[in-house]
């Protein structure tokens, strides 16, 4: 591409705008999601003002090349401003792609002469648009990864209370599957849990956990001993047949643990170690 | 402390002076006659394996000097780490902090608590 292609492009800034809102608005995707075609326009107009501003003969076939950024910044905006107006990704890429058709029909009336030049630019033009359409799809994944992962911490938080059931018992239980990271968070609260309410009994309710295999059981280990290294006691409660079936038949020893069945009695034995009794109040029926 | 020794870890402690420590300990044990030891250390933040053995090392001592051995006060983050190890401190009692070591001492020898008189077998 010549500077003066570039700088034909610039004049004919208007026109291709023209060119490129006439064409959304006669495509069959083009929602209501603007309120006003105005909206498109002023949105068009202020894309094109900055991508024939970065454009120049050098780094259109660079993409890599630095002074794209500020453009690259722009089109992460923007894709992030339609995404959250509801736009799917689709409309995005498409409305991003016609600046293409657009582009290259102003191509068209520019270089008149010379095919070979224009089948040229064509080429580069066409590799140009193509890249900021990546980069918007770039950033609508990576908004997306974003949004995967702060879920994943705050499901991390949210499925490890730890409650305070008497003065000494803490319980806590424990929803889905435990791997390496969530065991880690499950052992700190317990721990910290155990240190800050003094309590000398934790109740590790697994009956929200799926399946145990010989991981989980390792991480329960684990768990148990560091309960014993702080002083305190530690039962496993919440074992279901399957598991109880599982366990046994992937010869882990749980024998040194204390297990339950329900939460109940692992509340009932807790409350026997700590020499405390549940009992029905006797109403004196003589009165 | 009556029949008990209670010692404080409040600094970090590095190899040396752990080794020094575990050679005080048992020789106050000797000394003193006593029947349990409290190790504190709810002041350390950091430990390594060598500080790990060196816990186990008190605790098999004083056990063949007819000494029980508590560590109490451990820090949930030491806690993990010497788990991580695979230091799980077998034949070391543990307490939450030093008044339930001293109830947990004091109730595995009710025999030496009460009148010393009564009991001859």
């Amino acid at each position: 591409m010549t500077t003066k292609t570039v700088e034909s492009l610039r004049e004919k800034h208007d026109l291709i705008l023209t060119y490129w809102i006439s064409q959304r608005e006669m495509a069959d995707d083009f929602g209501g999601n603007f309120n006003s075609s105005d909206d498109l326009k002023a949105q068009s107009s202020e894309l094109l003002e900055i991508v024939l501003k970065t454009i120049t003969p050098e780094n259109i076939t660079d993409p890599y090349s630095p002074d794209l950024q500020p453009l690259f910044d722009y089109i992460s905006g923007l894709t992030i401003s339609r995404a959250k107006q509801g736009f799917s990704p689709r409309e995005t890429a498409t409305y991003i792609f016609s600046l293409k058709d657009a582009l290259l029909r102003a191509l068209g009336e520019i270089i008149t002469d010379d095919t070979q030049e224009l089948y040229r630019t064509t080429l580069e033009v066409s590799k140009f648009v193509d890249n900021i359409g990546i980069t918007s799809f770039e950033t609508f994944i990576k908004g997306r990864e974003e949004v995967i992962l702060s879920q994943a911490d705050e499901m991390a938080e949210l499925s490890t209370p730890v409650i305070k059931v008497w003065d000494g018992i803490i319980a806590m239980p424990i929803i889905g599957t435990l791997d390496s990271a969530r065991t880690q968070v499950v052992m700190e609260n317990l721990l910290q849990g155990i240190v800050d309410s003094e309590s000398s009994i934790a109740i590790l309710d697994i009956s929200g956990v799926p399946a145990v295999d010989s991981l989980v059981a390792q991480h329960l280990i684990k768990t148990v001993n560091a309960i014993r290294l702080l002083g305190a006691d530690c039962v496993i409660s919440g074992i279901r047949p399957e598991i109880a079936q599982t366990v046994v038949h992937l010869g882990i020893d749980l024998s040194k643990m204390v297990t339950k069945a329900t939460l109940a009695s692992a509340l009932k034995y807790s409350l026997t170690t700590l020499q405390l009794e549940v009992r029905r109040v006797q109403k004196d029926k003589s009165n | 402390m009556g029949k008990f020794l209670l010692v404080t870890i409040q600094v970090d402690l590095y190899d040396r002076l752990a080794l020094t420590l575990e050679e005080d300990l048992i020789q106050m044990v000797h000394k003193t006659g006593a029947r349990g030891v409290l190790i504190d250390i709810s002041a350390l933040s950091i430990v390594d394996s060598f500080m790990g053995k060196i816990i186990g090392n008190i605790a098999a001592m004083s056990s063949i000097l007819d000494a029980e051995t508590v560590v109490v006060g451990m820090q949930p983050a030491v806690a993990i780490t010497l788990i991580e190890l695979g230091l799980p401190l077998p034949g070391v009692y543990t307490a939450l902090n030093v008044e339930r070591g001293m109830a947990l001492l004091t109730a595995r020898m009710p025999d030496e608590t009460e009148d010393e008189d009564v009991d001859d077998d």
